[in-house]
């Protein structure tokens, strides 16, 4: 068991992780109070995200002060972090150790937590190939409605035992329980890198990029912006320079991965455009859907970005016909939407709403953050 | 034989009078195989975990998806539990049947329905063998990563109930990280999707819930799973090791290099001998440990790997370093690995499969207490490890014939679990809980959370139909059997001899 702090006695405060401040007792004292009381709690880290979702009204829960890094063995690929940690103290830590979060997680802002990176599973131009936040969760400590704070998964890489609680945290927004803390596994950043730009439209880029996905080709990232196709290879030294070899292309600024992952490129500026803005998530193969208004096409396809008027119900249709869903990304609450996520069937409403009242039946924890009553 | 099911700690089962059941059934599903005599029930009374066996009450065999449904609307209807099996090779109990339930048999089920090589997905139903995926897509140069060890026989919809490993999960995850969707029936009939060849869906991940959920959240009807190209080039390493524990500080090495290996096993004295005997994989039979690296992916960056991990082992003191010379001594080097189950079958009458995980750097703790214990208990165990993610298989080897020896290697297999526990492990990194692990599910799990699980399960299956018994138990059993665990106080058989 190793401490970041301990193996770099001598480095400036400042850049240290977190403060090692624990509040679970404190956190755990306000459940019981909103349980007692019936009380909602709006469950807010960084408050970086909050636009991602439907607004709570309720009583505010910062996770804020519950920081550090409880456990971080490198050799092991786990490290275990409380919730209200901030995403780039944690990913700092890592990268001393040559490590990473390799689901590339969006920030949205310098005070994301890991607890709200968590609890929004969002992840990075990586995804497709290195996975999801949920792929790299391991276990959580999780504060329940009836404020007992539980364990589930663990810091070992397999553990089949019990159902998965910690999977099931992701994406789930606090809706289930307080995400206390998180095990991740983490991985070595990759030995080699390279940016490349190919000039080709579309049509070509997809039909590339299906032949290239059927082979062991070093490939980490992959969007095309309508006139060119951004390609990020990772790998070993020799792979990368082969690959980069054999494809040609311009080198192209690594940037560009920091500003899609997190919306910052001039597509993504209501300067420039100020029509919403929809993340469309589709089969990578799907052919462009008939909508109008303009693309920018992530994940090899996976994931397409949408500036449209259209009304919601059409984007949504054309989505699911590709075997997708939409989703309405507002970060300026602009469009006030009440529905920014694709609403779920009858059937799956039923089950998610049978879940939500056994993990939490007094619906104390961001009501209404994913769905209206849930 | 404490794991069998009591109704006085495990819960009341519904009484069903099986004559009126059996013509209920046969009238609304005729065309449906039901097997009901006891010569008929007697091949399905186990699965993988043979040491323990019940009749079923009934067996069903359907047919069509129709039938599935039909018949689980009936068992919801008359309050009948049943309890779903694919290939029956379960090494955990997760379908041991129920004398008072219908085991549900998805064998027939075994269609590949869709290769789609521009996806890199297949659709197959569940009952389709893990392993005639990876050839069906062999032919465009395309695989289904998780392997465990019986992939020639178990089959996916299993895989996808017990959120089956295999011999590469470091690299490329479980079963849970290779599986886009599937499609359930619920115990009420409905039909559900959970996940999409699309890498997201709206509202919670449900996907990864059912995901070892071990039948006990709905019935499994049809999964699609993410193929992956299949690397370029794979290289073998072989290392031996005077010393168990320094073949374990090379495990740690390797990773801090920034390898991540495609497979990392390792296995020690015994387990090597056996293997040698059984296969003449040219293991060195002299060797305390030795370790198998497998690098795999792109060609000139394996050859970089092997060069960097060559160096890695021999700075951490292997006595000997052998590279697969080409594919045929990769296999043969793998062989030994992978029949190290049936080779310690050889050596003994009986051998019991543990399939605890730790964190790797308590592994020389672990080994130690496992001696400790095989010497206490006159039991010989022989340790497999998939070292790369920390997964023990140590296999204790008993004679079922000797009076009172099967509740000795039992005892011996739940205190290695409860020392995995102790260390910050989990009793399980593959196989499931299933029935076979159902009180050491105590020693990890706390009341307070165990009744978490019972609130997940209520809400997909409030009356508890579904595999009553498995995975999660009641906190009477924890009562009655957890506690020596989490206190190591008594014995649950002190009239056993032990020497």
């Amino acid at each position: 068991m190793t401490h970041p702090q301990d193996q770099h006695p001598s480095q400036d405060a400042r850049t240290l992780p977190a403060r090692d401040h624990n509040a679970s007792e404190a956190l755990l004292e306000r459940v019981r109070q909103a349980a007692a009381t019936g009380t909602a709690l709006r469950l807010v880290g960084g408050g970086s995200k909050g636009f991602y979702g439907r607004p709570v009204v309720s009583e505010t829960l910062s996770l804020a002060e519950h920081t550090g890094i409880v456990n971080y063995d490198p050799v092991e690929l786990v490290v275990t972090v409380r919730a209200g940690t901030r995403l780039a103290d944690l990913q700092a830590v890592l990268a001393q150790e040559g490590q990473q979060l390799a689901f590339e997680p969006p920030h949205f802002g310098e005070n994301a937590t890991v607890g709200g990176t968590v609890a929004c599973g969002l992840s990075g131009p990586r995804r497709p190939w290195a996975g999801s936040v949920r792929d790299f969760v391991l276990g959580t400590r999780m504060i329940t409605h009836d404020g007992k704070r539980l364990h589930f998964g663990g810091e070992v890489m397999k553990n089949v035992a019990g159902y998965d609680l910690s999977r099931l945290m992701v994406g789930a927004q606090g809706t289930l329980g307080i995400i206390d803390e998180v095990s991740f596994k983490v991985l070595p950043r990759p030995a080699a890198s390279a940016t490349l730009r190919l000039e080709m439209g579309l049509g070509d880029a997809m039909a590339r990029l299906a032949e290239w996905g059927r082979k062991p080709m070093p490939i980490t990232g992959a969007a095309h912006d309508g006139e060119t196709l951004h390609l990020r290879l990772e790998g070993g030294a020799s792979s990368v320079a082969n690959t980069q070899a054999q494809l040609g292309g311009e080198p192209d600024d690594t940037a560009f991965w920091t500003q899609l992952r997190e919306l910052e490129l001039a597509f993504f500026s209501r300067r420039h455009d100020d029509r919403p803005l929809w993340r469309l998530s589709l089969p990578h193969r799907a052919p462009p859907l008939a909508l109008d208004g303009d693309t920018l096409v992530d994940w090899a396809g996976a994931q397409r970005w949408l500036r449209s008027e259209l009304p919601a119900a059409t984007i949504r249709q054309h989505a699911a016909q590709a075997g997708g869903h939409a989703t309405l990304v507002d970060r300026d609450r602009a469009h006030g939407v009440d529905a920014p996520f694709t609403p779920l069937s009858v059937v799956m409403d039923k089950y998610h709403r049978q879940l939500k009242a056994k993990l939490d039946p007094k619906g104390i924890f961001n009501p209404g953050r994913l769905y209206e009553g849930l | 034989m404490n794991i069998l099911f009591d109704e006085r700690l495990d819960g009341t089962l519904p009484a069903v009078d099986k004559d009126a059941l059996v013509t209920h059934l046969t009238a609304h599903l005729p065309d449906m195989t039901l097997l009901h005599r006891e010569e008929d029930l007697r091949p399905f009374e186990c699965d993988g975990l043979s040491a323990y066996r019940v009749l079923p009450m009934l067996v069903a065999l359907p047919d069509t998806l129709e039938q599935v449904e039909a018949l689980l609307g009936i068992c919801h209807a008359q309050g009948v539990p049943v309890v779903t099996r694919g290939a029956g090779t379960g090494l955990s109990g997760g379908a041991l049947p129920l004398e008072k339930g219908v085991l549900l048999v998805m064998s027939r089920f075994s269609r590949i329905l869709d290769i789609d090589p521009e996806a890199r997905t297949a659709r197959v139903q569940p009952g389709v063998r893990n392993l005639a995926i990876s050839e069906a897509a062999a032919p465009h140069g395309l695989y289904y990563a998780p392997d465990p060890s019986s992939q020639i026989a178990c089959s996916i919809g299993g895989n996808v109930a017990e959120n089956a490993g295999g011999v590469h999960c470091l690299k490329y995850g479980l079963t849970v990280h290779n599986v886009l969707a599937v499609n359930i029936l619920t115990i009420e009939g409905e039909h559900i999707t959970l996940g999409s060849e699309a890498l997201d869906t709206p509202g919670f991940d449900l996907l990864a819930l059912f995901t070892g959920s071990e039948g006990m959240l709905g019935v499994i009807t049809e999964i699609t799973v993410k193929l992956l190209p299949k690397p370029e080039s794979a290289k073998v390493l072989m290392a031996s090791f005077d010393d168990v524990e320094k073949a374990g500080k090379a495990v740690g090495d390797i990773i801090a290099a920034g390898i991540i290996p495609g497979g990392l096993e390792m296995m020690d004295r015994l387990a090597i001998q056996a293997a040698e005997n059984f296969v003449k994989a040219g293991y060195p039979v002299e060797a305390e440990a030795i370790l198998l690296c497998e690098l795999d992916g792109v060609e000139a960056d394996v050859h970089d790997d092997c060069e960097t991990v060559r160096r890695v082992l021999e700075a951490a003191g292997a006595t000997d370093i052998r590279l697969a010379r080409d594919d045929a001594e990769r296999a043969t080097f793998w062989a030994g690995r992978k029949n190290a189950f049936p080779a310690v079958g050889r050596m003994s009458p009986d051998y019991y499969c543990m399939d605890g995980t730790i964190p790797r750097r308590e592994l020389p703790r672990v080994l130690k207490g496992i001696a400790d214990l095989s010497a206490t208990h006159g039991l010989r165990v022989a340790n497999v490890f998939h070292a790369g993610d920390g997964n023990m298989h140590p296999l204790i080897l008993f004679d079922a014939n000797a009076p009172g020896e099967l509740a000795l290697a039992e005892e011996v297999g739940g205190k290695i679990l409860e020392l995995c526990v102790e260390v910050g492990g989990s009793i399980t990194g593959e196989h499931g809980v299933g029935r076979e692990k159902i009180n050491q599910m105590c020693a990890q799990f706390s009341p307070d959370e165990i009744t978490v699980f019972h609130a997940v399960k209520a809400a997909f299956d409030p009356l508890g139909l579904l595999n009553p018994g498995k995975n999660i138990p009641t906190l009477a059993r924890c009562a009655e059997f957890g506690a020596m665990h989490v206190h190591h106080g008594n014995l649950p058989h002190p009239e056993l001899p032990r020497f």
